[in-house]
């Protein structure tokens, strides 16, 4: 089966934001909220800092407690490549799933349900990138299938040095940054 | 320097998470509390007090069936999609805590129901005489009796340690995380049962009972509040800055003033007094229990919601 993975590359990401619009229009995201949004970080003291620019969204977590606490099943792993998804039709509301998740990627749509990021499930099974990623001007981010041995994503983390964001919670995410 | 800057604003989760409001802390709560009563109502029921009329193993479980029935409502008001929740009842998720305690709720009504027709009350016996001929079946039948009795205690006991298991799945906020919330919950919901009845209660024997077993739950509270903040102190730095939001953070104040002083030290010293005859015994006490245990409820699980594990990845850079 089929895992889905986005490797994003932070040495080239310069925050435009041109992933999160294209997220919002593709996906019809409510005003004043996001499926993804850029995280700036600086450490050091002036003049020696250190920045990096990420586009962070749901890590389609391999194993996600957001799943495992739903009471409904509303909350699943998808047969699309593993990928984590609700079903609106069953989700009651609960919030559960936020408080689950160490990243926040999650919110309550204005009707009630939540909503996240679904790796654009309806763009993928046509063969198409998820929206962020066909509209990244500097190419920095790229999907694809890591049990696959010749994919871009499996390739680049064969040769790439590469971190996952809050390793320690457990939760095995699978949106891979270059470093 | 270590900064941070994101631009995601949602609503209920940024700056802090903030999804549940007062709703969840009083019907975590009410939870405890009707978990804590019926702890108390199967145990005079197997030690067979059921012999006095008095006794508040009759008042209990209609007590707790208004009580539990507010808190499904309050949890009801706190759904955001609200049209769906018959969905709760069509899987059962073993691996959700919420599953459970959706499914333990249902369990808890006819439990309860079992209970009151051990003694139904007056009126209702002389409205409904075919029910008060099975109360009075049930009545004569020892074993049934006892079953009731040893129900209320299991399944009373997974009430109230639902309500902590809840939170502290989540691994996500560090201050819920802690193995030991279930038994503070427990004790709390069984200080506060302890409270409720008594202040309740006809019989000043039992009255006097449950003055010195709740004095006895406020002691294992204390310690268990003890052995929580060094069993985070101890553990890994979100865990440290977790028990730094009761040790010296926002809810510090709240925490030591409310719930430590007015819901623990204080009644219990007005017991310690009460139970020793020095006194006679006052409604005061009981209720800043109650209080206390309410304020708990509210700190947890907003202190939760507070916490979180860092946001930079730079933390070894
Ligand atoms: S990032 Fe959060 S919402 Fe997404 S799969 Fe992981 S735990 Fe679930
Ligand atoms: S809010 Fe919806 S998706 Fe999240 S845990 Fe509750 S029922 Fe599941």
């Amino acid at each position: 089966m089929a895992r889905y993975a986005m490797v994003i590359d932070t040495t080239k990401c310069v925050g435009c934001m041109d992933c999160v619009v294209a997220c919002k229009t593709e996906n019809n995201v409510p005003e004043g909220f996001n499926r993804d949004w850029i995280t700036y970080e600086t450490i050091g003291k002036f003049p020696t800092l250190h920045m990096e620019i990420r586009s962070e969204r749901c890590n389609h977590c391999d194993n996600p407690p957001c799943v495992y606490t739903c009471p409904t099943g509303a909350s699943h792993i998808s047969d699309i490549g593993g990928i984590v998804l609700v079903d609106y039709q069953k989700c009651i509301g609960c919030k559960a799933c936020i408080a689950a998740c160490p990243y926040d990627a999650r919110f309550v749509h204005p009707d009630g349900y939540v909503s996240k990021c679904t790796f654009c499930e309806h763009r993928i099974v046509q063969g198409l990138d998820p929206a962020c990623v066909a509209s990244c001007p500097t190419h920095c981010m790229y999907f694809g299938d890591l049990e696959d041995p010749n994919s871009e994503v499996k390739k680049l983390l064969n040769s790439r040095k590469y971190r996952v964001l809050n390793p320690e919670t457990g939760t095995k995410p699978q949106i891979y940054y270059l470093i | 320097m270590n900064e941070v800057v994101i631009t995601r604003h949602n609503n209920l989760i940024d700056p802090t998470l903030s999804i549940w409001g007062w709703e969840i802390p009083v019907y975590l709560f009410l939870g405890g509390l009707v978990g804590g009563m019926m702890l108390i109502s199967g145990y005079f029921i197997l030690t067979g007090r059921t012999k006095n009329t008095l006794c508040s193993c009759y008042r209990i479980p209609i007590i707790g069936i208004f009580a539990i029935s507010l808190g499904m409502f309050l949890l009801f008001l706190d759904l955001e999609h609200k049209l769906y929740v018959w969905n709760l009842y069509l899987n059962f998720m073993w691996k959700s805590p919420m599953s459970w305690g959706a499914w333990i709720l249902i369990i808890i009504y006819p439990i309860l129901l079992l209970n009151i027709t051990l003694r139904l009350p007056e009126n209702v016996g002389i409205k409904l005489p075919k029910l008060n001929e099975i109360s009075l079946k049930i009545q004569r039948n020892p074993f049934i009796t006892k079953l009731i009795g040893a129900l209320s205690m299991v399944f009373g006991g997974l009430l109230g340690a639902y309500t902590a298991i809840l939170l502290s799945n989540f691994s996500a906020r560090p201050a819920w995380n802690s193995p030991m919330l279930w038994t503070l919950f427990i004790t709390s919901g069984l200080s506060s049962a302890a409270a409720l009845v008594h202040l309740v209660g006809k019989d000043p024997e039992e009255r006097h009972l449950l003055a010195k077993a709740d004095n006895g739950f406020l002691i294992a509270e204390i310690i268990i509040i003890i052995l929580m903040i060094i069993g985070f102190v101890s553990s890994s730095q979100v865990h440290i800055d977790a028990a730094r939001l009761i040790l010296s953070g926002p809810f510090a104040a709240s925490f030591w003033v409310f719930v430590v002083f007015i819901g623990i030290i204080i009644p219990f010293i007005i017991q310690i007094f009460s139970v020793n005859n020095k006194i006679p015994h006052t409604n005061i006490a009981p209720i800043m229990v109650l209080f206390g245990g309410l304020i708990l409820r509210f700190i947890v699980v907003y202190a939760g919601q507070y916490s979180q594990w860092p946001r930079n990845v730079f933390i070894n850079f």
